[in-house]
């Protein structure tokens, strides 16, 4: 009998955020300034999944990882030259934009027909994750939809923590208001996860990892099948960077219980 | 239906009841919005029992009351909310679906607009007619860009950031409510809610005031030297004077992640910015924290934006902020507690 888990994690990348974006009119609609010059990482929060997926595969024997990106093939082979030395997984690359004004269904029904496509994917043993929102859209739609159309109804967004219980049932974590997290129980796989922010560091890079990452992975990158993503039926009436300059007031020399009183009557006004 | 271009939309508002029964703040809201649409509505509620809350909003104009309840629906849970959702959805007839953005819509809606074969948008920050059109302003790129956006599908199902309505008030009455039977099922179940096992909780959403705390209160201070334990009591001793929500930035709340001895009150679940929150304040104070642009990013709904730090160079002072002291934060916070009762 097969044991562990299949951990299908879909992650894109993102313009680095420590970059100035600027929206620009494309030809598909608007766009970001500059978009493939931009240096990008794996989207953050999809990244965290990676991280527990990596951990979780670890510590359950006969699991496998995969990580599935819909992004353009040149920029996901540069982020992915870091990205394999985190953990090991198999990729699956699809080949097409990653920004954000693209339809979360366009990517979600590729990102599910990649997935159905993995061999011999075992859906009793199937953990979908994906961060709970990406840094692009910013919708915290996409990995819904995969769900829905792999037919996954048990499914947790803005998920801290999993722990695997003896009989095989799923103790999650997921943020909910006022500071608090939701604890379920699920009882087994399949499930779908949209991690946050979770509760592993970032891996250090291993260039052994890496290395045993980057054959099958420079492959993957080459038999990337070219992905639908576009924004029909959308109109875009403006984009815009909000005009975020104050007027800032510089307080030098000022005795800290001069400032301790300006700070009280502005709290208390 | 693949036309946006009508004016006359079938619009839905779609809520849940709390654990108490009741329709929180962000739903009163949401019916506010939904009523400077100027075009008809109903509403539809999920909950354990949704009798109190139609009653609570009777008088809101909505042209029919649509509710599923049952013990099933009063979890905050994928399979059971989305199936309920769905029903009133089709129920209604909907080519519209005006919700709360909460943790419990967020979660189904983008699946349940799939099954009925429209889109979702979530975190919608403003919503309404232009042209006869309805038009939605949501963000991209985690806050750092806005953009207002058309649709052709539907049913479009639109969900909102609080504090972007006026709550509805003074609607009680008796609602007539006409229920559906929905058959949902779900192989989970929500044991309750946790707070951060941190002793204490700092995250106040509805609080006037912000404070946040960046990685200099852990960093050495002039005299060579962190000065944790100092800092845990400044800051701790402010919060509880002002009941103010605590956010970090996210170099502190990963430095108390791996376990240095750094404030032990933070978790991640403080975190502002880019990979944090975007919480809503009318007024924010950042003490040691830089001003970096993927953490200012997460204060974008932040009014009046004050900062303490001793780098007259911070990002605060780049036109982030309307008042940066240069100083220390460790003498302005202690005076300012002891100035507060
Ligand atoms: C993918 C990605 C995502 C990110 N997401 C986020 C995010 O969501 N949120 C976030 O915050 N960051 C995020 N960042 C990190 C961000 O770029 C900065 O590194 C971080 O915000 C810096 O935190 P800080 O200002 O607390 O620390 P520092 O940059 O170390 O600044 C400390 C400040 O404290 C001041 N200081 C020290 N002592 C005192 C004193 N006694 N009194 C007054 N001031 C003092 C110093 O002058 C300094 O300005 C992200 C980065 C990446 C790459």
């Amino acid at each position: 009998m097969n044991s562990g888990y299949q951990i299908v994690v879909c992650a894109s990348i993102v313009p680095d955020p420590l970059q100035t974006l600027e929206p620009v009119a494309g030809p598909q609609g608007p766009a970001l300034k500059n978009e493939m010059m931009l240096p990008a990482v794996l989207d953050p929060w999809a990244a965290h999944a990676l991280f527990e997926a990596a951990h979780l595969a670890r510590n359950t024997p006969g699991s496998k990882v995969y990580l599935v990106s819909l992004a353009p093939k040149a920029k996901l082979q540069q982020v992915m030259m870091t990205v394999a030395q985190k953990a090991p997984f198999e990729l699956i690359a699809l080949d097409g934009p990653s920004g954000g004004f693209t339809e979360a269904a366009d990517v979600a029904s590729a990102l599910a027909a990649a997935i159905q496509a993995i061999p011999d994917l075992d859906r009793s043993r199937l953990l979908l994750f994906g961060g709970w929102e990406s840094a692009s859209r910013g919708a915290g739609a996409t990995m819904q939809i995969v769900g829905e159309l792999l037919g996954i109804r048990e499914q947790f967004q803005g998920v801290d923590e999993l722990t695997v219980g003896a009989d095989g049932s799923l103790r999650i974590l997921e943020r909910v208001e006022g500071g608090k997290h939701q604890v379920s129980l699920c009882s087994a796989a399949p499930a779908l996860l949209g991690w946050a922010t979770g509760n592993l560091p970032e891996p250090r890079n291993n260039p052994q990892v890496g290395m045993l990452n980057m054959r099958a992975m420079m492959l993957a990158l080459q038999k990337a099948k070219p992905a639908h993503a576009a924004a029909a039926g959308v109109t875009f009436a403006g984009v815009a960077v909000p005009k975020q300059q104050r007027e800032t007031r510089l307080v030098r020399d000022m005795p800290a219980a001069d400032i301790a009183r300006e700070i009280v009557e502005w709290i208390r006004g | 239906m693949d036309s946006g271009v009508t004016a006359m939309e079938t619009i839905l508002v779609l809520l849940h009841t709390e654990s108490d029964g009741a329709l929180a703040r962000s739903a009163l809201e949401t019916l506010g919005l939904a009523r400077t649409l100027g075009m008809p509505f109903s509403v539809g509620l999920a909950g354990a029992d949704v009798k109190a809350a139609a009653d609570s909003i009777a008088a809101c104009g909505a042209t029919r009351f649509l509710g599923v309840a049952g013990v099933e629906f009063a979890q905050s849970r994928y399979g059971t909310d989305a199936a309920a959702a769905e029903a009133l959805a089709r129920a209604a007839d909907a080519t519209v679906i005006l919700g709360p953005a909460t943790s419990r819509w967020n979660r189904v809606m983008p699946g349940v607009a799939h099954r009925l074969g429209g889109r979702a948008d979530t975190h919608a920050t403003g919503v309404g007619l232009a042209e006869g059109k309805l038009r939605v302003t949501r963000w991209y790129y985690r806050q750092r860009m806005e953009a207002v956006i058309e649709r052709t599908h539907r049913p479009w199902a639109i969900l909102v950031e609080g504090g972007c309505g006026e709550a509805l008030t003074g609607a009680a009455g008796t609602a007539s409510v006409d229920m559906i039977a929905v058959d949902a099922h779900s192989r989970t179940e929500v044991e309750g809610l946790q707070s951060p096992k941190t002793g204490q909780q700092t995250i106040r959403p509805d609080a006037d005031l912000l404070f946040v705390t960046g990685a200099g209160w852990s960093k050495n201070q002039a005299d060579g030297k962190p000065r944790v334990e100092e800092a845990e009591k400044l800051i701790l001793g402010f919060l509880d004077a002002t009941q103010a929500s605590l956010g970090s930035s996210k170099s502190l709340v990963d430095l108390s992640g791996e376990g240095q001895a750094v404030l032990g009150f933070l978790t991640h679940l403080n975190q502002i910015g880019q990979t944090g929150a975007t919480p809503r304040h009318r007024k924010g104070l950042a003490t040691c924290c830089h001003g970096e642009e993927p953490h200012v990013v997460g204060w974008r709904f932040v009014t009046e934006r004050r900062a303490v730090n001793l780098d007259a160079n911070c990002g605060w002072a780049r036109g982030k902020a309307d008042v940066v002291y240069v100083a220390d934060a460790f003498e302005v916070m202690a005076q300012v507690n002891a100035l507060l009762p």
